[in-house]
């Protein structure tokens, strides 16, 4: 028999960003809230401090700030024959744990999508037909625009303080910027970090072939920063420890430097770490859920915890998970193409190239998470999609995020992996070499989905979320696509040596080596119950008290870092659910 | 002969032992109400609760991990250790019991009920100014609005002859002859009260004001020549808050109410005891009372104080990190070098604290303290740089600025050798100016007990 805990009028599972935006937002209307989260409490210090923080085994290789995949995992398989099998090590992919969540362990980068990404069916429709859609491609609109979203993207950047220089202000194109972007209220809250030397010499070689480039933006601060809230952060140094570890020097946006403190002195709003939900409890009539059951690792026991109003903001794969456990929607099936949670999973596809300079001294060690020079010119705004064969788009950058010894090692081809010859090219090589690589849109498939695995379980008896995903032809052909560009880009460099790494024709989907954290669909947001488990403000269609936020939401994924659209969909949900939800509770649409 | 020197001896012991009598026998007195209030009358509604902050009674008479007011936290005096009263309603061992007289009595004559002497570590040289108004709306708090709770708080351990507590009326015929209650005398309301704030409740000169010989402040009010003009506070030295050697000359109001009002300004933070008078008292003044204070402070020092639109503005706001200046120029280019023969101070600053000092020693504004020109950096009193270095900091949360600023220790990171190389690099650089700092001295402070900055 569960232990029953006093009732609450909001409960919140998972404190990440969008847990943390959506405690403040429900808090200010002075809502009893709980918010529950899976993982330790972390602060700057001690959890994050300096210098223990700063050890690339421990966090870089060991992911001491993950999820223990002990604690829970998904399995993985490419196609529908294939038997998924359970991740071990995280590779692909690094899932968040703990308060913050993976706003602790991200590198920064913030961007909106375009305005085209969120009516890509449209786009398409209007100026190629649809005919020139795959026939497995399962894009769609989002059910909100750019422009409805334009000040909840604002909203969210002032909130996280992003580092950056607008392209686009109110239609008007500025030197320096983005000119691709989509229309900007304002410009940044901060203005851009000063670019290290690969991103001057990409910007110069960029600029000669008549590419716009611009710093990336992105929540490292490039000075001091006060928010709304009088939370705050301190000019980055560049100590390039960014992604896999927590800033312990308050400069990267996180929940704990831009929310968590402000939300904690509210008398309203109280959470618990290691506390992990098991499933949404549903009230008689299914309509409508009664609160969520818990388990309470300090007392070993679960606890049923009663709310009014559910908030899933836990990340995209146990968001989807617990859609599931839930009945919250109608499982996917990809053979009927029926039901809609799980459907539309995506991912990103990356691929980079290394120019080698004798004479050049790069210095990676001085890094940043956000640091890097990017282009848009190839973006799905600027790409001719009956042309080239593809739809999907890319931002190319040359970064430089990390000089960490273990896993930045970059070396020319045909270097041994060990032994004399890897430390003499070690000797010869470190320091000098920049990359340039690209960060590319993956559409929606009908085979590419998320279900319950049928074999395997997590310690609470619950199945894992099994993933199904490859890459797909049309987004190898963007990535040739691009090769192709960044190649030509480095050749006008005149590095004295190159190598690539690129996925071939035919390539599979690899688990093992690290791509991105950008894990999007499952839970998507649709303008009818047919399309996704979500409507346009993030609302279960059948329990109209239950919110689920995140990247889950995508219809499909977009070219960028998805960290700006899931802020800008928190707020647009917080919003609904203050004005529209609170006054009058039930469907929204 | 013999018998001449003899009765004046006798004579001589008489008197004295007269005296002493008269010290302890003669009836104390207390001085009456500086004001009439009329019969009725009552504070506002929280008036009282203000009133405490603004006083500041809570961080003194509340231990760490003790119910709130119960007393018994340890005060270091220079004749030795002190606990602070219970001053809960509890009738045995808090004030539950006492009249307004006594209350009164105790605040601005330094009285307890019983008619016994207060030690001085209880500023009621300071609350002496205090008006009527507040003492009446502190005394309805503390009877009414505090929870009694039962707390039997130690007597002090103080060697003879201060455990003689007669021996403080002496001291105060000394130190206690000012009038009772607040008249300002800065020409201006809003000055006006600031001046009661400084003076009266906040008792800004119990610390920054310096010590006579016999151990009472050395200046009391605005009109003082001494007043707030620096001293000390256990290990710490309180600054000066006005002449030529105070930071505050180079702090607009705005800077001034902001490190009040949240310990953290485009410069500092506050450390030390400063650090709890914004935690337990200044951050819960309103913003009009923090400006006020802020310029009477400024105005007090003949510089300009035209009130600020608002104390600590929320954001968005983008704060430029300051470049270096030209008295810090030479250290920012040997640390900008970073040669491999830099010395090891030097290295040391790079290794561990440029991250966010930055190497131009100025800081980040409202979150990395400035080194250069940083009076605790270069103060005479090396405790509190070294058991910051030891221990870190923390700078606590505030309404204005929830998030608290932590600074790790470098304990387990640095030994002694190394931290007096590191102390002795920041105490020359960026044209700070003051001694070295030996390691001897760094493991006489690590070994003893130093004072609390976290």
């Amino acid at each position: 028999m569960a232990r029953q805990d006093p009732k609450k009028d909001v409960v919140i599972v998972g404190l990440g960003w969008t847990g943390a935006i959506l405690g403040m937002e429900l808090a200010e209307e002075g809502l009893e809230i709980l918010a529950l989260e899976r993982g330790p409490g972390r602060e700057t210090v001690p959890e994050l401090r300096y210098p223990e923080m700063i050890d690339e085994l421990s966090y870089g290789e060991r992911h001491k700030l993950m999820l223990s995949p002990r604690q829970s995992t998904v399995t993985i398989r490419r196609n529908l024959q294939e038997t998924a099998r359970p991740m071990r090590k995280w590779g692909s992919f690094l899932l968040g744990n703990g308060v913050g969540g993976s706003g602790v362990h991200w590198n920064g980068q913030t961007w909106r999508p375009q305005p085209v990404e969120m009516q890509l069916r449209s786009h398409i429709r209007e100026n190629w037909g649809e005919e020139i859609i795959p026939e497995d491609m399962t894009i769609g609109d989002y059910p909100v625009t750019y422009d409805e979203l334009e000040p909840c993207f604002d909203r969210f950047e002032r909130v996280a303080g992003i580092s950056g220089i607008a392209g686009n202000i109110n239609g008007e194109i500025r030197e320096g910027g983005n000119p691709f972007e989509g229309r900007r209220s304002r410009d940044y809250p901060m203005p851009p970090l000063p670019l290290t030397w690969n991103g001057v010499k990409f910007s110069e070689a960029a600029r000669a072939m008549g590419y716009h480039p611009f710093p990336r933006p992105g929540g490292n601060a490039s000075t001091s920063y006060v928010n709304e809230y009088g939370m705050q952060m301190g000019a980055c140094n560049f100590c390039g420890f960014c992604e896999r570890y927590g800033c312990y020097q308050y400069s990267k946006s996180s929940p704990q430097t831009t929310i968590l403190a402000a939300l904690f002195r509210k008398p309203n709003f109280s959470h618990r770490s290691g506390a992990e939900v098991l499933r949404v409890e549903m009230a008689p009539d299914r309509r409508s859920a009664t609160g969520v059951t818990w388990f309470d690792e300090e007392a070993g026991e679960e606890v049923f915890q009663p709310a009014d109003i559910v908030i899933l903001a836990a990340y995209q794969i146990e968001n989807t998970r617990l859609m599931l456990l839930s009945g919250i929607g109608e499982p996917y099936d990809p053979v009927s193409g029926t039901g809609t949670t799980g459907k539309n999973y995506a991912y990103q596809i990356t691929g980079s190239t290394s120019l080698f300079f004798r004479d050049e001294h790069f210095n990676p060690f001085v890094g940043s998470g956000v640091n890097g020079a990017c282009i848009d010119d190839f973006g799905m705004n600027a790409i001719d999609f009956g042309a080239e064969g593809f739809i999907g788009g890319a931002y190319i950058s040359s970064a430089q995020t990390n000089g960490q010894p273990i896993r930045s090692m970059p070396l020319p081809d045909d270097t041994p992996q060990w032994g004399a010859g890897w430390k003499s090219a070690i000797a010869e090589w470190y320091g000098h070499e920049m990359s340039i690589s690209h960060h590319g849109s993956v559409m929606s498939y009908r085979g590419h989905y998320c279900d319950l695995d049928p074999t395997y379980r997590d310690r609470h008896g619950r199945p894992l979320m099994r993933i199904t995903f490859n890459w797909h032809p049309n987004e190898l052909r963007l990535n040739d696509f691009l090769r192709g560009k960044i190649e030509t880009l480095a050749a006008a460099m005149q590095p004295d040596l190159v190598s690539h790494s690129y996925k071939e024709e035919g390539a599979q989907y690899d688990v093992r080596p690290y791509q991105t954290t950008h894990n999007t669909g499952g839970t998507i947001m649709a303008a009818t119950p047919e399309g996704g488990p979500l409507n346009r403000y993030l609302q279960a269609w059948d329990k109209h008290n239950v919110f689920a936020m995140g990247a889950g939401a995508f219809v499909q994924n977009t070219q960028y870092n998805p960290t700006g659209l899931v802020g800008g969909l928190a707020y647009w949900a917080a919003d609904a659910i203050r004005r529209q939800y609170l006054p009058n509770p039930g469907p929204l649409v | 002969m013999m018998k001449t020197l003899f009765r004046i001896l006798a004579a001589l012991v008489l008197l004295a032992a007269l005296a002493v009598a008269g010290i302890i026998l003669i009836p104390v007195q207390r001085t009456p109400p500086s004001e009439a209030l009329a019969a009725g009358w009552t504070p506002a509604p929280g008036a009282g609760e203000y009133a405490m902050r603004a006083g500041d009674c809570l961080a003194c008479h509340t231990a760490d991990g003790g119910a709130d007011f119960a007393g018994g936290r340890a005060i270091e005096s220079p004749m030795g250790r002190i606990w602070t009263a219970n001053i809960t309603p509890d009738p045995e061992t808090g004030i539950g019991n006492w009249s307004l007289d006594q209350f009164r009595a105790a605040l601005i004559d330094g009285l307890r009920a019983d008619g016994a002497h207060l030690y001085p570590a209880m500023p009621y040289e300071n609350f002496r100014m205090l008006t009527e108004r507040d003492i009446r709306a502190l005394y309805g708090y503390f009877m009414e609005e505090v929870a009694p709770v039962r707390n039997p708080v130690p007597e002090p351990e103080l060697p003879f002859p201060f455990n003689q507590r007669w021996g403080i009326r002496v001291l105060n015929w000394l130190t206690l002859n000012h009038d009772s209650g607040f008249t300002g005398t800065m020409g201006d309301p809003a000055l006006d009260r600031g001046q009661y704030l400084a003076e009266g409740p906040g008792h800004c000169a119990a610390c920054h004001s310096p010590r006579t010989v016999y151990m009472g402040q050395d200046g009391i009010t605005a009109d003082d020549p001494a007043f707030l003009t620096g001293g000390h506070i256990e290990s710490w030295e309180a600054p000066p808050l006005r002449g030529p050697q105070s930071v505050l000359r180079e702090w607009p109001v705005s800077e001034l109410a902001a490190l009040l009002a949240t310990g953290r300004n485009f410069r500092t933070t506050a450390n030390g005891e400063m650090r709890l008078v914004v935690e337990h008292s200044l951050q819960y003044l309103s913003q009009d009372d923090i400006i006020a204070l802020s310029r009477f402070l400024k105005a007090l020092d003949g510089q300009p104080h035209d009130p600020p639109e608002a104390v600590a503005p929320m954001g968005p706001a983008a704060l430029m990190p300051p470049e270096a200046d030209a008295a810090g120029a030479a250290t920012e280019a040997l640390l900008s070098a970073v040669s491999p023969d830099m010395p090891l101070g030097a290295r040391l600053y790079v290794d561990n604290c440029a991250a966010c000092h930055f190497s131009t020693g100025r800081g980040s504004p409202e979150i990395f303290p400035a080194l250069q020109g940083n009076s605790l950096v270069v103060s005479d009193e090396i405790t509190p740089l070294i058991s910051i270095i030891l221990d870190g900091a923390e700078v606590p949360g505030t309404a204005a600025r929830p998030m608290p600023l932590v600074m790790q220790g470098y304990a387990g990171r640095l030994d002694d050798a190394e931290i007096a190389e590191l102390a002795s690099f920041l105490r020359r650089a960026w044209g700070n100016d003051a001694a070295p700092v030996s390691a001897d001295e760094v493991a006489r402070i690590r070994r003893e007990d130093r004072p609390q900055t976290r």
